[in-house]
């Protein structure tokens, strides 16, 4: 890919990724974490325990299953690899952003 | 062919297969005992950490769990999976980049001090020991079940074997094999939902069968969460989607078990095992991948087997009950006392007794009269097995069945082949062996690695280093299975929330202030650790053992959610004591600098693997 091709003539000059591209991409890293993070607890202990009579009785029900109680024993689970996927897809775009992609 | 042979077929098949397996990639040096080279994919490390982290407990008795409590077991659902996010996005990756092979090591490190180290060893050992002897108990379950023994005994030749397996194949030989363990596993978990879900529901997606209706009554389908929720109410249960437990409960047992998973050192080494910093996301996106696969099959395991079990037996007379309930009755897992007289089984909850009661004897656990009694006192009228205990009159419950039953007694329930049933036992030894033999590991490295060669004899050499490994497994092994005959609680699956609250209230909040924070120094660390450790050490024990009442808890947190107390005494005695202790040294803020960077992309093939000595 030309991208990763130009990043790696970069580093080869430079041998280390710049202080910018290391304070940026750790600042960047830490926005993605909160965001997640922020994914995490709502589909967890925000949607399966502290508002799930809400969500059992405001909110339409999955399948049969009330939403409150779906989300405690299903569904918060699935948004859980949904988070992994999305974190991992994330920081190895970033990665590649600031230019720590490995030759490989 | 009878069942027993079934067994001996798959479960012997099984065996060849992890022994072949062991002995073929087993460790060839220290480096490949401790992280197995570091070489490891990443599809092949998520299966082996789904292995390793599905535990007996997990595998065995989590379905029991949520069949009992209902919504309240989504705590465990919840706990467990959710805690993999934190794990992934807070710990490994930046663990791995510090690359050595301990979590007390990166402690030590990090907090530039032999007592950060040793305080670190002392949770290690104490979070592993509490763990594994869950894991005993489960192997003595499985073994009794299988060849009709007493649990004792099923505990003490499960030790024997686990000892044998994790001393041969070092990691690299337990990761390989844990991956076949978690194909066995996956296929021996999902297979009998699948059956079962047909036969009350009529759909071969149990997951769509849970949230579907239930067809397997005469009358018109009714949704199958009514039905259950049904036959709850009537039997004075309260409702299975509801839940009786407090919200700041079940929050804190939530939070604690998720802190207290990205804190547990035997999964975190796992990661320590693949390549570079990009496998470990991969790798850990894989392993939740396959965690949840069971995950999301516990919870209808679960209810359906509530709803098969309660049918079957409701009731019915003991003398046309079915086959499989006399044969968990011989094992102890099941015990029915006839307060009635009426010979017939009758279940019923808390709701039906005036007292609130709804055990059918005196006491916790079923206890038998001596095989030399004679038979009027091990027999009763209807050729039921009698108890020593007496009944419990205050409420008419007679059926008491352990939580282990649901998933070792669902195949049987369902009438499902015999080859099932089979694939199922061999499954839960898989469960029990991988997380046994993983944390084994841990354990005796801690032991050998971390006290023994960084803190009491820096001169040690490999080959001593080793032999300290096997003693320690070996120790800790009597141990443990000690505590599996005697379980200090009991269930297994409250056995191992205690060694997640003590993770969340140790490890984690100590990993996360090296990572995250440059400024938290020594002092720090160690007051905030031993703090919280000692916290919920000390609820833990003053609840458990020396008979404090639930309505001393602290805010109505029970023990197993006090680790989430016990994490914020340990972030908040840290952040006080660094404020007025010294900054860490330079070379320390510039190593936590170096790990927060993802691989250099100049080195060679990534960061490289751990080094061990």
């Amino acid at each position: 890919m030309p991208t990763h091709y130009k990043r790696q003539i970069h580093f080869t000059m430079s041998e280390q990724p710049s202080e910018l591209h290391c304070r940026r991409y750790w600042q960047k890293n830490i926005t993605l974490v909160m965001i997640l993070l922020g994914v995490w607890f709502v589909v967890s202990l925000g949607a399966g325990i502290l508002f799930r009579d809400w969500l059992d009785e405001a909110l339409p029900k999955v399948g049969n299953a009330p939403l409150g109680f779906w989300m405690a024993q299903q569904g918060s689970i699935i948004c859980f690899v949904i988070i992994l996927y999305v974190y991992k897809h994330m920081m190895n775009k970033l990665e590649g952003e600031e230019g720590f992609t490995s030759k490989k | 062919m009878s069942q027993d042979y079934w067994n001996y077929i798959f479960i012997g098949l099984s065996f060849v297969l992890y022994i072949g397996i062991a002995v073929r990639s087993r460790a060839g040096s220290t480096k490949e005992y401790y992280t197995a080279g570091g070489g490891v994919s990443p599809l092949a490390n998520g299966m082996a950490t789904a292995a390793d982290w599905m535990s007996a407990a997990t595998f065995i008795s989590m379905a029991g769990t949520i069949a009992i409590s209902g919504y309240d077991a989504s705590r465990f659902l919840m706990g467990w999976t959710g805690g993999f996010v934190l794990l992934t996005i807070l710990m490994v990756p930046f663990l791995r980049k510090f690359g050595k092979a301990t979590v007390p090591d990166f402690i030590g490190d990090r907090y530039y001090s032999k007592l950060a180290r040793a305080v670190a060893v002392l949770c290690a050992i104490f979070i592993c020991m509490t763990y594994i002897m869950g894991q005993m108990r489960g192997v003595g379950v499985v073994f009794s079940q299988l060849f009709g023994i007493d649990i004792p005994l099923g505990v003490a030749i499960g030790a024997g074997i686990v000892f044998v397996y994790a001393g041969l194949g070092g990691m690299k030989g337990i990761t390989y094999t844990q991956v076949a363990q978690y194909c066995v596993m996956a296929f021996a978990y999902t297979i009998p939902a699948i059956f079962i879900a047909i036969a009350l529901t009529n759909n071969f997606v149990p997951q769509l069968g849970l949230i579907g209706d239930y067809t397997a009554g005469m009358t018109d389908s009714i949704p199958f969460l009514t039905k259950i929720n049904n036959i709850n109410t009537e039997l004075g249960f309260s409702e299975y989607t509801s839940g009786k437990m407090s919200k700041v409960n079940m929050f804190c047992i939530t939070a604690a078990l998720m802190c207290g998973t990205a804190g547990l050192p035997h999964v975190i080494v796992r990661f320590f095992t693949v390549k570079n910093v990009r496998a470990v996301r991969s790798s850990a996106c894989w392993t939740l991948l396959f965690i949840a696969v069971i995950y999301l099959t516990a919870p209808t395991i679960g209810a359906f087997s509530r709803v098969n079990l309660i049918e079957k037996l409701n009731n019915t007379s003991y003398s046309e009950a079915p086959a499989w309930f006399k044969d968990f009755e011989e094992t102890g897992q099941m015990a029915w006392v006839d307060k009635n007289n009426d010979g017939k089984i009758q279940y019923s909850g808390p709701g039906k007794s005036e007292a609130g009661t709804s055990s059918p004897f005196l006491g916790a656990k079923p206890t038998y009269p001596a095989y030399d009694a004679p038979k009027d006192q091990r027999i009763g009228v209807h050729g039921e097995r009698l108890l020593a205990v007496k009944a419990d009159m205050t409420n008419p419950n007679e059926l008491w069945f352990g939580n282990d039953i649901m998933v070792m007694a669902n195949p049987h329930m369902a009438g499902l082949p015999k080859w099932v049933i089979a694939l199922l036992m061999a499954g839960c030894i898989a469960a029990a062996l991988s997380t046994a033999a993983g944390l084994l590991l841990v354990l005796s490295t801690s032991i050998s690695h971390d006290l023994m060669k960084k803190i009491i004899k820096p001169d040690l050499t490999d080959k001593e280093e080793v032999k300290y490994a096997r003693m320690a497994s070996f120790v800790a092994l009597g141990v443990a299975a000690y505590f599996g005959i005697n379980p200090p609680s009991a269930f297994i699956a409250k056995t191992v929330a205690f060694a997640f609250g003590l993770a969340a209230s140790s490890f984690f909040p100590t990993l996360l202030m090296g990572i995250f924070s440059k400024k938290m120094n020594k002092e720090g660390a160690i007051a905030g650790m031993l703090a919280g450790i000692s916290f919920t050490l000390g609820y833990i024990i003053f609840f458990q053992f020396l008979g404090g009442k639930p309505e001393q808890y602290l805010l109505g947190i029970s023990p197993e959610g006090i680790g989430c107390v016990g994490m914020l005494i340990n972030f908040a005695v840290a952040f006080l004591v660094s404020s007025f202790t010294p900054a860490p040294p330079q070379e320390v803020v510039d190593m936590v600098e170096s790990i927060r960077l993802p691989d250099n992309p100049n080195d060679e093939g990534g960061s490289a693997p751990p080094v061990v000595h």
